[in-house]
């Protein structure tokens, strides 16, 4: 069905297919590149150590 | 006839204790709220509360009545909000706001004040151990919590128009509204990502439940307003956003749908066949374009729906006015943006990164995949879901991305730091906050819909404000700036009821 191979697909990596147009200098596309490396370290340092432990102790009892 | 749109939003806050001290939730949530009010402590009245009361004619009194648990916090701020324990969660109400901007900033000012209050609490003297909380709706283990919204209906409006109604928008809304979410919870079938950190929970079409057997139409009839004109839609269905635009979509949007519902103002019968089956299979569909079997024997996709939502709703400005509906700027900023999103969720959900919470975490999420890669089970990808909702400043990964400049802004942190203190202006939110903000010494309680004074003789005053839209700054302000003290006032506004 149609509808079903629709639901699979998840949204196009548009940052990925500009990254190959011509238009883009690729100075900038490294520079781009570079404050994403530098966010996600940024983030990398400010997340909580030990993943695993620390979500599964995050328990909550059921609200509203 | 549609009436004016007040509306509000009810967060409950997820709450753990890091670091030593007592870890029951319900008291690291007294001691957040303690933290923060201080002495100038106003009581909340639970005079007038009946949750049991059904929208569809009916007063239950078996069965799991909600309960309004009196013996904990509860405090009233001079923004008008109502800042309490519920159940286990520190909860923060916005005042009543009359539009979706005025409402945002409400509602983020709800996030500052549980900032600040976590930090006066780690300042408490004697504390133990760290209070951390996160705007989420559910701990990733079957636990949720809600984030509520609110809105003043006409009591003349037919509740199954409203229901018919209702149930494809509030399936097809969560692609903009949704807050996103890693995996899946409650039972339901596995994914890897989904738009909606709520859907999971939902059992049933129409109910008065909150906690179980979740409804998408909640039943909940409490104006706190003159019942005879209005009721209260409660709606339960929604995720807890921090993109502004997400929050000032979810609330704009919905306004303009419920003016539309009670002027007969929706073109077509979009009536979704199965709707709490569509809510998740809407959820899980990243593309939001397969299609849905409606009952009229069409097939339509979440955006299709919307499209004739937004298309009705477009017309409806031109042939009514938004007048009741946020008025005529925010409300034509609301269908403006509106069609902005539905335009680029149609072309590629992800150019909504920064300004959509399902799609800024699915972008970051993916970065960190692809960087380290990892899959989607990793549990660093359910800690970065998590930790998106910190609210620590210095821990939240929203708010990372709204340093380094990836985040749309609709407000200032001016507009939101005045929200933390000042009640909105056109609605009773602002005679509850100016009083309290005057005469706190001599405020006993407050609610929704009254204020009780202690004068100092005599028995206790109780003032009623039974009209969300009476106590505003343009008739009230002239009366609250002739009287020095809270006697002369209710001396001027005569005997109370």
């Amino acid at each position: 069905m149609p509808e079903r191979e629709q639901i699979q697909k998840t949204p196009q990596k548009r940052r990925e297919e500009e990254s190959t147009e011509t238009n883009t200098p690729s100075s900038q596309g490294e520079k781009i590149k570079g404050e994403l490396d530098e966010l996600l370290d940024e983030i990398d340092s400010v997340l909580e150590t030990n993943a695993e432990e620390f979500v599964k102790s995050y328990i909550q009892k059921g609200g509203e | 006839m549609s009436v004016p749109k007040v509306c509000g939003i009810e967060t409950e806050y997820g709450v753990s204790r890091r670091g030593g001290g007592d870890d029951n939730p319900v008291v690291a949530s007294s001691l957040l709220i303690n933290a923060y009010v201080d002495d100038k402590r106003v009581g909340w009245d639970f005079e007038d509360e009946t949750p049991a009361r059904d929208a569809r004619g009916f007063t239950r009194d078996a069965s799991n009545p909600p309960d309004v648990e009196t013996h904990l916090v509860n405090t009233v701020l001079t923004n008008g909000a109502r800042y309490y324990v519920d159940h286990a969660h520190p909860e923060y109400s916005t005042p009543e706001c009359t539009d979706a901007l005025s409402l945002l900033r409400a509602d983020k000012a709800g996030e500052r004040i549980i900032a600040k209050s976590m930090e006066l609490a780690r300042l408490a003297e004697g504390s133990v151990g760290e209070i951390v909380t996160y705007k989420n709706n559910s701990d990733g283990k079957g636990n949720s919590y809600g984030c509520h919204e609110n809105y003043l209906m006409d009591r003349n409006c037919a509740f199954g128009e409203i229901v018919k109604n209702l149930l494809p928008w509030f399936v097809t809304r969560q692609i903009f509204t949704g807050a996103g979410k890693v995996g899946s919870e409650h039972g339901r079938d596995a994914v890897e990502f989904q738009i909606s950190a709520r859907s999971d929970f939902f059992e049933e079409e129409v109910g008065l439940e909150t906690t179980i057997r979740r409804p998408i139409v909640n039943t909940r009839d409490e104006p706190h307003a003159m019942s005879s004109q209005y009721r209260r839609l409660h709606v339960i269905v929604g995720d807890a956003n921090l993109c502004e635009l997400s929050t000032f979509l979810k609330v704009g949007t919905t306004a303009i749908v419920l003016a539309m519902i009670e002027d007969n103002a929706i073109e077509n019968d979009l009536s979704i066949y199965e709707p709490v089956r569509a809510l998740r299979e809407v959820s899980r569909d990243l593309t939001c374009s397969a299609l849905l079997e409606l009952r009229s024997g069409r097939s339509a996709s979440p955006l299709d729906l919307q499209w004739e939502f937004f298309n009705s709703a477009q017309r409806y400005a031109e042939r009514t006015g938004l007048e009741h509906c946020g008025g005529e700027i925010v409300g034509a900023e609301v269908l403006r943006r509106w069609e902005e999103v539905l335009s680029a969720l149609e072309v590629d959900p992800l150019s909504l990164d920064g300004r959509l919470d399902w799609v800024t975490k699915y972008c970051l999420l993916e970065q960190f995949r692809e960087r380290d890669g990892v899959t989607w089970d990793h549990p660093k990808l359910a800690l970065i879901d998590l930790q998106y909702h910190d609210v620590r400043p210095e821990r939240s990964l929203y708010e990372r991305l709204v340093q380094a400049g990836t985040i749309e802004r609709l407000l200032t942190e001016d507009e939101i730091e005045q929200a933390v203190s000042q009640p909105p202006h056109d609605t009773r939110a602002y005679f509850r906050g100016e009083c309290l903000r005057r005469w706190p010494q001599s405020i006993v309680a407050a609610n929704w819909d009254s204020i009780v004074f202690d004068v100092g003789s005599g028995s206790l005053q109780r003032v009623p404000m039974m009209d969300p839209l009476k106590g505003t700054r343009r008739l009230v302000e002239a009366l609250l700036n002739s009287c020095e003290t809270p006697i002369e006032l209710i001396e001027k506004l005569g005997t109370p009821h």
